[in-house]
Parts: structure tokens; sequence; C-alpha cells
């Protein structure tokens, strides 16, 4: 019940209204399909948003899996040390992301930001870096923000990953005389899929809705050059006021985004050694 | 593994790079906290070390103390229903055969595919329809729908790994179905609704697009959105020492139940990890 109400409503009403003529503030206004699609082509922000959009979300990946996958090796066996050191890396998790937005707001802003000045007077720099100033860079230091935050949770994921492989097969490997690059490849490397699979999903799918770190930090600038996807849907609804075209761009985010992970999980599935179910 | 054939020599680099590791992730959170306290030109604290940003932040608006409790009231009702629905749903597809349980089950999954945005616009109209906008009810009744395919998936198994036999004679002494699942199965069940309760707790006390897009009144706001608009108020100063206490605010809550029951947080990834 619980769900039918807050879901399946929501997806079919949002269909609905793709499909209408609806301002915020007067309500539905009747069909006019298909305008909201097309004045979403005219829309000369959507094209942009889209490919910052996919930028942003092949950087995030590639880094929060290569790091979360570094840092599970990194972290493996259990010790008071390495314990104390996967705590640490956690602990940005449990933050919240707007949280973290703002903090590295601060952090990256000319006023009280800490890196400068270090670099000041380590006189590797004479004027302060403008950590937001320019698209490339502003999209940067998002990156690094959101790879602060999150690599503790892929590096948990791979962890996990990791532990699910029995002792037997490295022991074997080892009195094969395999070496620790072999033993990568073909033992952890084949066996982590699962994990691997569920870590890309979680990854693409979180960063292709990427809203509260670019609302927060950069609002779009410079020259909105930072807009994402989801920024978009929220500017058209709440600032341009208008729920149709809002919605349709919704619905074919929707649609993007149930076929990317489709594709995703067939090839990861396909390609995986019988192991897991 | 690898550890044991190097010597102590050969874990010297180790230490330096996790050492390394370790402060910067440390480092932006010791700083914010550094960042809250001190002097700082056009904030509430212009010399010396203290408490000044706080005091900006406490009479800001409709006040820290406002901002606090709906947050916390939030949190704590996202918590509440989540655990309840979650509790019985999970019960539900765990002993219970009744048609179309699995599609339900996958239903429910098949939340965590849909765009939050893509649902919350639509939400937005709909609670306007049930007169809960601009509602703290509304915005939690929303952030539990989002927890529930992690914490129904989780209940589910949690209640599977109960002996079925522990119920059966519990019904032979005279319980009812509710009084099993109160007397016996929720107390075996307790790490897994601990589990629950703490995800819905961090991801309501610190989400930011629901409220922004729900709540409209500023005396409803949440602390993550209040502390967001507060760095806009004051026209060309920006008061980051005011941001930053606010960070140091919001987090403080998040660190300590995560250090407290980190056990709980780490096995919530490892039965959904493990099982993809």
């Amino acid at each position: 019940m619980f769900v039918a109400v807050f879901f399946i409503t929501p997806l079919l009403l949002v269909a609905r209204m793709s499909l209408s003529g609806w301002p915020l503030l007067t309500g539905n206004g009747g069909l006019n399909f298909p305008k909201n699609y097309l004045s979403i082509w005219k829309n000369a922000l959507f094209g942009p948003a889209v490919v910052f959009t996919i930028e942003y979300t092949l950087i995030v990946t590639v880094l929060l899996i290569g790091l979360g996958l570094g840092l599970a090796l990194l972290v493996q066996e259990s010790g008071r040390w390495v314990n104390m050191l996967r705590t640490v890396i956690l602990l940005p998790v449990s933050l919240g992301l707007a949280a973290a937005s703002l903090l590295f707001w601060g952090f990256y802003s000319p006023s009280i930001g800490p890196i400068s000045p270090i670099l000041e007077q380590l006189g590797l720099i004479h004027e302060p870096i403008s950590f937001l100033g320019t698209s490339l860079s502003a999209l940067l230091s998002t990156s690094f923000l959101i790879v602060w935050k999150y690599s503790g949770l892929y590096m948990l994921i791979f962890l996990v990953g990791l532990q699910a492989i029995p002792d037997d097969l490295f022991e074997a490997a080892a009195l094969d005389g395999a070496s620790r690059i072999q033993v990568f490849r073909h033992i952890t490397w084949p066996l982590l899929r699962p994990s691997l699979a569920l870590a890309l999903i979680l990854c693409v799918t979180g960063s292709l809705l990427a809203f509260d770190q670019f609302y927060i930090l950069t609002k779009g600038a410079p020259d909105n050059s930072t807009v994402t996807v989801v920024q978009l849907i929220y500017r058209e609804a709440f600032q341009r006021q208008n729920l149709g075209t809002s919605a349709a761009i919704s619905i074919i985010v929707l649609v993007a985004l149930l076929v990317l992970n489709a594709v995703q999980f067939r090839y990861l599935r396909s390609s995986e050694p019988g192991l897991k179910r | 593994m690898t550890a044991m054939r190097t010597g102590t020599l050969g874990r010297t680099p180790y230490y330096v790079l996790t050492g390394g590791l370790a402060i910067i992730f440390l480092f932006p959170l010791l700083w914010s906290l550094a960042a809250s306290v001190s002097p700082q030109a056009s904030t509430g604290q212009v010399n010396g070390l203290g408490l000044g940003n706080y005091t900006t932040l406490f009479n800001y608006g409709a006040g820290l103390v406002r901002f606090l409790l709906n947050s916390a009231y939030v949190a704590l009702l996202t918590v509440a229903i989540t655990l309840a629905v979650s509790t019985l749903g999970g019960y539900a597809f765990a002993r219970f055969r009744f048609p179309g349980r699995e599609a339900l089950f996958l239903l429910t999954l098949s939340i965590l595919m849909v765009p939050y945005a893509t649902v919350l616009i639509p939400l937005y109209v709909l609670l306007n329809g049930f007169g809960l906008q601009n509602s703290l009810i509304g915005l939690s009744l929303v952030l539990a729908m989002f927890q529930l395919p992690f914490a129904t998936y989780m209940m589910r198994i949690s209640f599977e790994a109960v002996p079925r036999e522990l119920e059966e004679s519990a019904q032979v002494d005279g319980c009812g179905t509710f009084s099993v699942l109160w007397r016996i199965l929720l107390p075996s069940v307790r790490p897994g609704l601990i589990t629950v309760g703490l995800f819905a707790f961090l991801a309501a006390w610190s989400d930011f697009l629901a409220p922004l897009i729900l709540l409209t009144d500023s005396t409803k706001q949440t602390l993550p959105l209040a502390v967001a608009n507060l760095r806009q108020q004051t026209m060309g100063a920006i008061d980051y020492g005011a941001t930053e206490a606010g960070v140091v605010v919001m987090a403080i809550p998040c660190l300590i139940l995560f250090l407290l029951l980190q056990r709980y947080y780490v096995r919530g990834f490892m039965s959904g990890a493990v099982k993809g």
C-alpha cells in the first residue's frame, strides 16, 4: 500500500505531467503533447548539461572505483592500525552530502580556504588557486569532494567482495608460485565481479543524478557550465515554474537510467564466472 | 598475506602511505572544526579563538534550536516509519506466501532504480493534494519511502535467518501472529533493526534535495537547508565562519552515531554487497 501510494502514483503522475502544460502555481493546464518534449530540444542548457553530467560521471566513476579497490587491497588484513585506518576512511561517508559540500565550499573559498596559504608558504604558488573559478577547476574540485566523501563506501564494497573469496584459492596460487600480479589478474579480479557490478551501478546512478554538491558549491557557475541534468529539472520546475517540461526531462532521465542499468547488468552478469547465482 | 613476506623495514613505505591517506581523509574534518572557532573578518568571531560563529548560527532565522528540532523530528519520524513498514513488510515477505509476493518485492527494490528528482516533482504536487505540502510529516513519509528498498530487503533476510521452530513453539504456547512478532521475533532481529534505523537516520538527517523541494516555510527548514541559506544571507560579505560552525553541528551527531554503531553499519553492507 505504502509503496503504491508513494511510488506508483508519482510515477504515473510524472508521466501524465510530462504530457501537459503544468505551471507551478496554477496546476494542470491540459494536455499538450508533444510540446514539453519539443521544448527540451530548444532549451539551450539541455545539451551542455547532459555533456557535463556525463563528463562528471566518467571522472568520478573511474576515480572512485579505482581508489575504492586500491584502498580495499591496502586495508585487507585486519590489525589495530588497519582497523583505525578503515574507520578514518569511512568517517566522511557518514557525513551528509550537503554538510560535506558546505564544508568544502569553505575549504575551497579564497577567503578562508587552507590550501592556498599552505602552498604559498611553501613557495609553490604566488596567487591563491581559484578552485571553483573555471569550469574545469570547478569540475575537478567537486570530483575531489565526492571522492573524499565516498571512497570509503566503495572500499567497503570491495572489502566485502575480497573477504568472500575463499582463502584456499590464494594458498593454492602461492603454492603454484604465482606472482602477486598474476594472483590479482587471475583470482582477485575475476572473483570481484559481483562487487564491481554493484559498485559500478551505484556509482554511475549516483553521479548521473548529482545535485547537492553542484547546487551548493557552484550554483552552475561559471556561465552555467556546471549545470547537471537534475539541476536543470529543479530550475525548470521552481525557477521557470514549468512542471510540465521539468517532468518531461525527468522521464528522459528515468528511461536513460533504466536502459543504462539494464545494459550494465547484462554485461556484468553474462561475463561472470559461475560462482554466484 | 602479502605482508608476511615483507619484513619490518619493507613496511615503512606502507605506513607512510597509509598515514598520509589517514591525514588526507581527516584533514577537511579537522579543518572545519578549526575554522569554525578561528577569527575571521566580517564573521561573528573577529579576533581570538571563540564561539562567536556559533552565536551567529544560534541566532540565525528562526534560531538554531528550531532547525535542530526540525531535523531531529524529521530524522526520528523517518526512522519510526521506516522501521514500522519494513518490519511488517519484511516479516510478510519472509514468512507468508501470497500471490504476487516476488513481484511486489521486486517493485519495492526498483525504487532504487528511479531517480530521486523524477519522483520528487510529482510528489510535491501529490502532497499538496493531501494537504501535506510544506509539512515535516510529508517530508518524513517521502524520505522513508526512499529507505524502503534497503530496509525491506534487510528485514526480509533478518527474519528469514530466524528458525521457524521458535515461532512454532510460541504458537503452541498460545501466541497469536502479532504477539509472536512482537515478543519472539523482534528481539531476534534487533541487529537488523539497528542497521536499518541507522541508515534511515543518517539519510534523513542530511538529506538536502527533498526538503529543498518540499518545504517552503523558512521556520520549517531542516538544518542542512538552513545552513545553506545562511551563507547567502548577508549581502556582499559571506559568513564562512558560521557556515563551518553549521557543518560541525550537522556532522557531530552523524559521526558519533557512526562511531558507536560502526559494526551495524558495516553489517548492513556485508549483507547487501555479498548478495548483490
